[in-house]
């Protein structure tokens, strides 16, 4: 009995609508027939009038969780695609993340962006809005890489007071899986070492995670000790967990699967910068996908987005450096 | 579904005569707090803009003047009216444009941007149509929790009527079937910009139909019937008719902030009909109704002035934010706070 990525998103979900009767569900397709990518399968039956079909209105879905927040509900709002929720971006950034600061009124929602490129999926099916969200001050930004975060930081998300830009990899969905849920959680804003090493240290999130321990393991058989940081969110960003991490290996990648210009990438480089210096004995690296609109042909996108072999490359060149 | 409000004499419709006065004496308290508020900004005593609702009164006054305790209201720029008919009172206003710490938005968020969500009363951003789903969103939440009869109203102009959100908003409380009154002021210029390049219909009220709700048309220069009006629609809402679209028409008696002189207004509007004066209106409506004298609503204005000068006093005395006292946190889980900035700077 194994727990794929996405069925724990929708067991997290499920336990959230049971255990606390403010929670409700609102977007589009995510009633009986269950979401796109049935992250909310049978959730409309199991709580009648609790997952509701949303107009095709991200403006309006976002903005009807907010006002149900100011009532005290904690909605979870489905966009579609991570892209379409530049539709709705002005009720996310300007609303709900002001209205705890202007107005002393936390804003609990929590916005479900499933995220990053899957084959074929091209321009519009395939962003990875992190960086932007977490832009603005007044919204957490999660980034779940594993099975048992993507079900404990759903519960979280949706527990917490204030909104919550969940980023959830659709790459992941499927094929990534645990033996079960977990019973214990690592609290949200603290990263976690995925892989202990000694000579160099990858900080990433999300399904880059995995395309980074990939590059860990195939630089083993040359005699490289990697280690690998899984942000988990990226704001907050956790840091001390990364600072520790460059002081024992002297050397930082990091690998993001967002465009290059600004971003968690290059924040985590300016942090590392101004505060690690000192600690740094080659000039920090990072690696993101390429600056043009995510390509729809496979062999463009493979090229576009940093594969482990990408990441291995990057590497080599670090810890020659 | 479309009703369209013909003016009407005091004699002729239901509204309590003393309803008629109090909204009356909103009206006049409204009007003696933005003089106030212009002859500060004129005097350099206001940061920031001066967004003043004049003409606009009557209107304002009759959108919340319906509202129950436990109603949601979403006013947007010139509803200064319609906020002290909801609870709002001259002196957070006044705190507010003035930034003390001790108004509702602690010198954070200044002039037309302050409201109390706890207490229904929703703070609108710049960002216009924004406020139509969220007030939409409070319903929602309300009807899942079994309670029933209650009722949201939210403002917008008619330049606000082109947005995406008062499109998504109103389409969205129509589907859900929300007691959601949209309040239209077509006050003939959206900042600069005049009714025909603003929209091709050929009354507002014709959206009402394209998503199929109720609608309502009064001249809002007409206080009794603005009041006839939201209680019509207030009345539908709360029996559980759906959304109501309100649709009135008037004249922007300012500019659309006092830093602007409206030059740009059409002169054959301001001697037209469209351009009178709602306090005028309504003074001779209650004086021609035998519910006023012109002697009370002389002394009644002076009141109103005397309860701004007071609130005044004491919101000058008040003092500002201290930034060396701010948390400089925008959110409230304070673990989850990104607290690398403030580290950078000590």
């Amino acid at each position: 009995m194994s727990v794929t990525y996405l069925e724990a998103i929708r067991a997290a979900q499920e336990k959230a609508l049971a255990d606390d009767p403010r929670v409700f569900i609102y977007g589009q397709d995510v009633g009986v027939f269950g979401g796109a990518f049935k992250a909310t399968k049978n959730l409309a039956a199991e709580f009648p009038g609790r997952v509701m079909d949303a107009p095709l209105s991200e403006d309006a879905i976002v903005g009807l969780a907010i006002g149900a927040a100011i009532e005290g509900a904690r909605p979870i709002v489905e966009m579609q695609f991570a892209d379409f929720s530049t539709v709705g971006f002005n009720q996310i950034v300007n609303q709900a993340a002001t209205l705890y600061y202007r107005t002393d009124v936390p804003c609990p929602i929590v916005v479900r962006l499933p995220s990053g490129g899957t084959l074929g999926a091209g321009p519009f099916h395939s962003q990875s809005m992190e960086a932007i969200y977490s832009h603005y001050p007044g919204l957490v930004v999660m980034t779940p890489a594993t099975v048992e975060d993507a079900y404990s930081m759903m519960l979280e998300a949706v527990s917490i007071d204030d909104p919550v830009i969940f980023c959830e990899h659709k790459l992941l969905y499927y094929h990534l899986k645990a033996d079960k849920l977990p019973d214990v959680a690592q609290p949200a804003g603290k990263a976690r070492i995925a892989r202990a090493g000694r000579d160099a240290t990858v900080v990433t999130y999300s399904a880059m995670l995995h395309e980074s321990l990939q590059a860990a393991e195939d630089l083993v058989e040359e005699g490289w000790q990697i280690e690998v940081i899984d942000l988990r969110t990226v704001k907050p960003l956790d840091t001390d967990t990364v600072l520790a991490s460059v002081a024992r290996t002297g050397r930082l990648l990091v690998v993001g699967e967002a465009w290059p210009w600004g971003g968690v990438t290059a924040e985590v480089i300016s942090r590392v910068a101004t505060e690690g210096f000192g600690l740094l004995d080659a000039a920090p690296m990072r690696l993101n996908a390429k600056d043009t609109p995510v390509p729809y042909h496979p062999d463009l996108w493979a090229a576009h987005r940093p594969t482990a072999t990408a990441v291995a490359a990057r590497l080599r060149q670090l810890l020659t450096q | 579904m479309v009703t369209a409000v013909k003016e009407k004499t005091v004699a002729q419709n239901d509204l309590d005569p003393a309803l008629i006065v109090r909204a009356y004496r909103v009206m006049l308290l409204s009007r003696a707090t933005e003089d106030k508020l212009a002859s500060l900004y004129r005097a350099g005593m206001i940061k920031g803009g001066v967004f003043l609702g004049k003409g606009q009164e009557a209107l304002s006054t009759a959108s919340s003047i319906f509202l129950k305790k436990g109603d949601i209201f979403g006013p947007l720029i010139r509803d200064q009216a319609g906020r002290l008919a909801f609870g709002d009172t001259v002196l957070d206003t006044l705190r507010t444009y003035l930034g003390s710490a001790r108004g509702p938005m602690r010198g954070r968020d200044g002039n037309i941007h302050r409201g109390r969500p706890r207490e229904g009363y929703y703070a609108m951003i710049s960002h216009l149509g924004a406020l139509v789903p969220v007030v939409a969103g409070g319903l929602y939440t309300r009807r899942l929790r079994g309670e029933t009869g209650v009722v949201g109203v939210t403002c917008i102009g008619d330049g606000g009527t082109s947005t995406g959100a008062f499109h998504e908003g109103i389409n969205m409380a129509a589907v859900e079937h929300l007691p959601l009154v949209v309040v239209v002021a077509n006050n003939q210029y959206a900042y600069s910009t005049p009714n025909n390049r603003q929209f091709a219909c050929a009354d507002l009220l014709d959206k009402a139909a394209g998503y199929g709700i109720a609608g309502f048309k009064c001249d809002g220069t007409d206080p009794l019937a603005c009041l006839e009006t939201m209680h019509l629609a207030v009345q539908a809402a709360r029996e559980g008719h759906g959304p109501q679209l309100v649709v009135a028409t008037l004249l922007r008696l300012v500019g659309h902030g006092e830093h602007d002189d409206a030059g740009y207004v059409d002169p054959n509007l301001r001697k037209a009909n469209v351009g009178r004066d709602c306090l005028e209106v309504g003074a001779k409506q209650l004086i021609d109704a035998d519910l006023a004298t012109a002697a009370e609503i002389a002394a009644w204005t002076k009141e109103a002035h005397a309860e701004v000068e007071q609130a005044l006093n004491k919101a000058q005395r008040e003092k500002g934010p201290d930034p060396n006292s701010e948390d400089w946190q925008a959110i409230s889980t304070e673990r989850l706070a990104d607290g690398h900035y403030d580290a950078e700077e000590e």
